[in-house]
C-alpha cells in the first residue's frame, strides 16, 4: 500500500483543526489502518490532550546549525551577509562589525558556504522535540514541540512528518495560518482538508488557503464548523469555486462540552463516529476523483 | 553629527513614522552642514529582521542618533552595541524634530 497523507488545515485559527484531526484519527482507530497523526502545530501542540491513551515511546531532539564566526579569521568581506536571506548576520564595514543574530537564523548554512576564509563553523542549537506516543494497535501520535524562545517551527514540522514515513495513512494537524508553517505541513500532502467557519474572517482566510493550495497543485475539500451560526457566503464560495464540502458541523453544546473536557465526540456518540468515518470516505472518494482526472 | 529620523514620506513636512525597522523613509539630517537627505528604508519589506537591517543601513550612513516613537528589541540591542543614541519622539513633523535637535 502506498502512503496517503492528509493534512487538516485552516487559514483562520480556532476553526476546529484539532477537533477534526483527533476525531478523524479516533474514528479510524479500529479500521485496521496503519496510521499516524502528526501534530504539526509545534508552537502549541494539543492533540495529546485528547489522545491520552498513547504511551510515550521516544523523544527525539530537533536541532539546527547556527553559525559561529571566528573574528580572528574573518576578513570582513561581507559575503556571508550577502548570502543570508534572513538578516541574521549583522555586518558593517564601518565601524567594523560582524554578529550572528541567532534568533533570526534559519539554519540554512548559506553563510558557511559563502565564507572562503574558514571563519564560520557551526554549532547545534536545540529547536524542539518530537514525542512519539504509541497506541496498542501500533498507531502513533507524533507530536512536534518547539522549545521556549524558538520562533521558527519549520525544521520541527519537517522532521515530525518524516518520523511518520512508515505509516500507510498519515494525518497532519497543521498549524493555523497560510505562512511557512502551513506550507511546510501541506507541502507533501496528497489532500488537504480545510476547516473553516461561516464568518467573514473564516471565509477570507479560506480563500487565501485555497489560492495557495491551487498554486501548489494540492487538491482540497472543506469542512464548515459551527455551520449554522453564520451566513451562506462560505457555501456559495465553495459552489462557485467547485470545491467539495466534505462535512458540516453544527454548533452543538454536546460537542463543545466534550471538547472543553478533552473528550472526543467520536467516543461519546456513535452518530458522530459514523459521521467521521463518512468524512474519511468522502476524502478518499474526492482524492481518487482528482487523481484519475 | 548625523541624525536619522523615521519619516512617513519624503518631505520635511512629513510626520514621524510609527515604527523604526519598517518605517517608509529615513530623513538623515547633518547638524554640521544643516542639510537633510531622505532615503527609502531598504529594510521596510524584510520578512524578518527589519530592525537590525534598518540599524545596519543608518549605521552605514554614519548616523550617531536615531529618532523614532519606539524601537524593537533586536534593533535596540544593535543600536546600543554600536553606541547610536535613541530618542523617542512621535506625532511631530520632520522639520519640527530637526529644529528641536539643533
Amino acid at each position: 500500500m502506498t502512503r496517503t497523507t492528509i493534512a487538516i488545515a485552516s487559514g483562520k485559527g480556532g476553526t476546529g483543526k484539532t477537533f477534526i484531526s483527533t476525531n478523524l484519527f479516533n474514528s479510524l482507530q479500529n479500521s485496521g489502518l496503519n496510521m499516524a497523526l502528526v501534530d504539526c502545530d509545534a508552537e502549541a501542540p494539543n492533540d495529546r490532550e485528547f489522545l491520552r491513551e498513547g504511551v510515550l515511546q521516544s523523544t527525539q531532539a530537533v536541532t539546527q546549525k547556527i553559525p559561529v564566526i571566528d573574528k580572528s579569521k574573518c576578513t570582513y568581506c561581507g559575503k556571508c551577509d550577502e548570502y543570508c536571506n534572513f538578516n541574521a548576520i549583522f555586518f558593517l564595514e564601518e565601524p567594523q562589525t560582524i554578529e550572528v543574530l541567532e534568533e533570526l537564523c534559519h539554519g540554512c548554512g548559506a553563510c558557511s558556504v559563502a565564507c572562503e576564509y574558514g571563519a564560520i563553523t557551526e554549532k547545534d542549537d536545540l529547536l524542539g522535540k518530537i514525542n512519539r506516543y504509541k497506541f496498542p494497535n501500533g498507531n502513533e501520535l507524533i507530536e512536534g514541540k518547539m522549545e521556549v524562545g524558538v520562533h521558527v517551527s519549520i525544521q520541527i514540522i519537517k522532521e515530525s512528518i518524516k518520523a511518520a514515513e512508515n505509516f500507510d495513512l498519515v494525518l497532519l494537524d497543521s498549524p493555523p495560518g497560510t505562512g511557512c508553517p502551513f506550507i511546510q505541513t501541506v507541502y507533501k500532502a496528497d489532500y488537504v482538508v480545510l476547516v473553516t467557519e461561516p464568518t467573514p474572517f473564516g471565509l477570507s482566510d479560506l480563500k487565501q488557503s485555497v489560492e495557495i493550495l491551487r498554486e501548489m497543485d494540492i487538491p482540497c475539500g472543506v469542512i464548515i464548523n459551527r455551520a449554522d451560526l453564520g451566513t451562506d457566503e462560505a457555501l456559495n464560495y465553495l459552489k462557485q469555486e467547485n470545491i467539495p464540502l466534505l462535512m458540516s458541523v453544527p454548533f452543538d453544546r454536546e460537542i463543545a462540552v466534550a471538547y472543553s473536557k478533552g473528550e472526543m465526540i467520536t467516543n461519546l456518540s456513535s452518530e458522530w463516529r459514523e459521521k467521521f468515518s463518512q468524512l474519511y470516505r468522502c476524502i478518499k472518494e474526492d482524492f481518487q476523483k482528482v487523481k484519475t482526472k | 553629527m548625523k541624525i536619522a529620523i523615521v519619516s512617513e514620506k519624503e518631505s520635511l513636512d512629513a510626520r514621524i513614522d510609527s515604527r523604526f525597522g519598517r518605517c517608509a523613509y529615513f530623513a538623515i539630517h547633518d547638524t554640521d552642514s544643516k542639510t537633510t537627505e531622505f532615503f527609502p528604508n531598504p529594510a521596510k519589506d524584510s520578512p524578518e529582521g527589519a530592525g537590525p537591517a534598518a540599524v545596519k543601513f543608518v549605521a552605514s550612513k554614519g548616523v550617531k542618533k536615531v529618532v523614532a516613537p519606539e524601537f524593537g528589541g533586536k534593533a535596540e540591542a544593535m543600536l546600543e552595541k554600536l553606541q547610536i543614541e535613541m530618542v523617542n519622539e512621535k506625532d511631530k513633523t520632520i522639520s519640527e524634530v530637526i529644529k528641536e535637535l539643533e
